[in-house]
């Protein structure tokens, strides 16, 4: 059988699917939960607590402070201790409401118990602002607030759900894990989320790696109207949206657009499955599946985690951080971003944590481009990687701009496959934002 | 543990991939082309390839030690590279001398000149090749005659033309294709394909130069677009003239094994340093060489057109890259 995929570029890195085969177990909340206030593309949420309130799990901490913007509930049962600045994942301190936790009770009107509701009662309408109430992102990691999502813009017309159970990066197993348990639960999402859209069709995209889960989804699905299984080629980055997109439809989002204009939307099957949980259970998205795994652990996990939860928290319960750690890396080892601090929380775009032996964790020495052009051939966006990192270095912004530097997706690919150990990715980086920076400044004028 | 982290922007994997890796994969490549030449001219192929490769080697350590001052860049491979290359492509009786300076060129001018590996415009060992040809005429066209090992000795001084050369002078002197190839020096097909030719050191033998290039193909050291362009463009303009007019012009066959066209399809236009970076240009680079490659041979004053050809199209290689840019996705 022939597995469709995208047709320019790509890598094979190693899978190191360490923890596939680990069942998803719930991770106890620990003592204390440091919740962000930013855990969504957009504006910050407004804090709605104080000092020393008692809070239930699933209670709202922070209302939504904007169009693109997103509700923050409460992850655990307690008492704030304090409203103030905390380090996350991104190295910084950012606002974070601080509970310290007791006995677990939920609020008032979320369901809990494991029975699956099947039946959809609610309209469009109320679906969508009930998927703005309970707070949820895109769980992929982009963390794009999804009600905004569901409200096709005037003119653009939705005709496909795509649902992104691809989960091209190495060693990160939590969607996987997730379609395998939860695999009618997501669909029921999927299905919710194809009302919200008004499209007839739905087409989950999973990579062949994943055979099980492939084969358990295909089943299920078959009780489901209008969604289809597809089974992807394994290659990376085979997950990134324009990349699926391509693969499923063979349709290209035009430079510079948005997926709609393709007539797509895509959403995770992590983000399906909070769906169903927010429409069919009330139930705001305050934990998600975690993998925590690498080659310096001793027990690669997947775990179901409580938003805020510190990363030390997952690594102790993973067998402990080995001597030989060198990097703990948020996401997967492509995209992912190396950590400052084991005391980050875990935020709603966590799909992994990775911990890199010290010897992994270094990069090589730099060396002269030999201009091998194996950069170039593996570029997904079609563009020049060793031309636009020395742009960047030269400062060429016109130049680089040309050569379509904005249309980078960062997969990481151009730096992965350079046999002089390049850093082409860091430089782009630094040309996309000065790039990007005259563009905003031409908008204005 | 805190301080300890290594903090770095993604990708945090890389493939294990090195250009040392790359540069060895092309000399394991040229391994039976080397074992044919040795077979044929026995200590002369191995002390001509000695003093290159030693001499390349050797220029690029001094060079970078006492005039660059930088990290050495010898253990790479890439000097041997050239080494072997530049051996390939002279007589198997060159002094010892020749072959140095041939080395110095190479490495010293073509390659170290414009900032070591990865900054040379032009083939390194081309750029040698061409400077001796140009320089020593008389020592690099005379080749001695093929001698296989535990076969009856033939006197040592015999040399002969190629068979290129053999057909350059036929042509000159109004002989008819057919008067060409009945030559009782010229080499027949099967003779061509397994070694039995004059030539320089890397061109005796197709097949031993197939070889390499298939490993170079699974080893991913080489994509097609360079050599099947080159082959299928020299082939067909060499198939053309040849339709036109077959007692005046040799067949594309002949063309395709004999001289240098082999060695130069696989292991020099295909030199990730000089050649352009883009599958559409590296195609139209392959077109270019191909179709100078046989303008000179069909029609110029040297026999043979590869060196010549692909310095050219070296040269072009930066028009070729703003000319043609990768399929872009999206637009």
């Amino acid at each position: 059988m022939v597995l469709s995929t995208f047709k320019i570029g790509g890598v094979h890195p190693p899978e190191n699917k360490l923890s596939s085969g680990a069942a998803i177990r719930p991770l106890p909340i620990p003592g204390r939960v440091f919740v962000p206030i930013t855990q969504h593309l957009g504006a910050p949420a407004k804090v709605l607590v104080n000092r020393g309130d008692e809070v239930k799990t699933g209670q709202l901490l922070a209302k939504s402070s904007g169009f693109i913007s997103a509700n923050i509930h409460s992850p655990a049962t307690g008492k704030v201790f304090k409203i103030e600045e905390a380090v996350d994942q991104s190295g910084y301190k950012r606002m974070a409401v601080i509970i310290d936790t007791t006995d677990d009770v939920w609020a008032e009107g979320i369901d809990t118990s494991p029975d699956i509701i099947r039946e959809i009662s609610l309209s469009r309408e109320e679906i969508i602002q009930r998927i703005n109430d309970m707070g949820i992102v895109g769980l992929g990691g982009a963390t794009f607030p999804t009600h905004v999502k569901m409200m096709v813009p005037d003119g653009k017309h939705a005709e496909y759900l795509i649902i992104n159970g691809v989960e091209c990066e190495p060693y990160l197993t939590s969607d996987h894990r997730l379609m395998l348990e939860n695999g009618e639960e997501m669909l029921i999402g999927t299905s919710i989320l194809m009302k919200a859209l008004g499209v007839k069709k739905a087409m989950v995209g999973i990579e062949a790696n994943k055979p099980d889960a492939i084969e358990h989804i295909t089943k299920l699905a078959a009780k489901f109207q209008g969604i289809t299984v597809h089974a992807l080629k394994v290659k990376y980055p085979q997950g990134g949206e324009k990349q699926l997109i391509k693969a499923l439809t063979g349709r290209e989002v035009p430079s510079g657009k948005l997926p709609i204009e393709t007539g797509c939307v895509v959403d995770n099957v992590g983000t399906a499955y909070a769906v169903y949980e927010a429409v069919q259970k009330n139930k705001p998205l305050i934990e998600r599946v975690v993998t925590i795994t690498g080659k310096a652990i001793k027990t690669p996990s997947n775990f179901k985690v409580r938003i805020g939860t510190p990363i030390q928290h997952l690594i102790e319960h993973a067998g402990g951080a080995p001597e030989s750690l060198g990097k703990l890396i948020g996401g997967g080892p492509m995209m992912g971003k190396a950590l400052v601090s084991p005391e980050a929380p875990i935020v709603k775009g966590s799909s992994g944590i990775l911990l890199m032996p010290a010897e992994e964790s270094k990069r090589t020495t730099v060396k002269n481009c030999v201009r091998c052009s194996r950069c170039v051939s593996v570029c997904p966006m079609g563009l020049e990687p060793y031309l636009l990192a020395q742009y960047a270095g030269l400062e060429m912004w016109e130049n680089a701009e040309k050569d379509r530097i904005m249309d980078c997706i960062e997969c990481g690919s151009c730096h992965y496959i350079c046999p002089s150990g390049r850093p082409l990715l860091d430089y782009i980086r630094l040309g996309k934002a000065s790039v990007g920076k005259i563009i905003r400044t031409r908008g204005k004028n | 543990m805190n301080n300890l982290l290594t903090i770095s922007g993604s990708p945090h994997v890389h493939t294990d991939e090195s250009i040392k890796k790359i540069m060895f994969s092309v000399v394991y490549a040229m391994v039976p082309a080397m074992l044919v030449s040795v077979y044929f001219f026995g200590l002369d192929a191995v002390r001509v390839i000695g003093i290159s490769v030693i001499a390349c080697v050797l220029v690029e350590y001094l060079i970078q030690k006492y005039v660059i001052k930088g990290d050495l860049t010898i253990n790479d491979g890439s000097a041997i590279v050239t080494g072997v290359l530049l051996a390939f492509n002279v007589p198997a009786n060159l002094p010892a001398w020749i072959i140095v300076v041939g080395a110095i060129v190479s490495i010293g001018v073509a390659k170290m000149a414009f900032g070591g590996i990865g900054k040379n415009p032009f083939n390194p060992a081309l750029v040698g090749r061409v400077f001796l040809l140009i320089s020593f005429p008389a020592q690099m066209t005379s080749w001695p005659l093929p001698k296989p090992l535990f076969a009856e000795t033939i006197t040592d001084t015999i040399t002969g033309a190629t068979p290129l050369g053999l057909l350059k002078e036929g042509q000159m002197a109004g002989k008819t294709m057919e008067q060409i190839m009945a030559d009782p020096n010229m080499p027949d097909y099967i003779q061509r394909m397994i070694g039995f030719q004059t030539g320089s050191l890397g061109e005796m033998s197709a097949l031993a130069l197939l070889l390499g290039a298939i490993f170079m193909f699974i080893r991913k050291v080489i994509t097609w677009h360079i050599p099947l362009s080159y082959l299928v463009s020299s082939f067909l303009f060499a198939g053309i003239f040849w339709v036109i007019d077959p007692t005046h012009y040799a067949d594309p066959f002949f063309h395709l094994i004999t001289g240098g066209l082999m060695l130069g399809i696989f292991y020099m236009a295909t030199d990730m340093v000089s050649s352009p970076m883009t599958p559409k240009g590296q195609i139209v680079f392959g077109i270019g060489c191909g179709l100078l490659t046989m303008i000179i041979r069909l029609w110029g004053a040297y026999p043979e057109g590869v060196s010549f050809a692909i310095l050219i199209m070296n040269a072009f290689a930066p028009l070729i890259n703003k000319a043609f840019k990768p399929t872009r996705f999206g637009l």
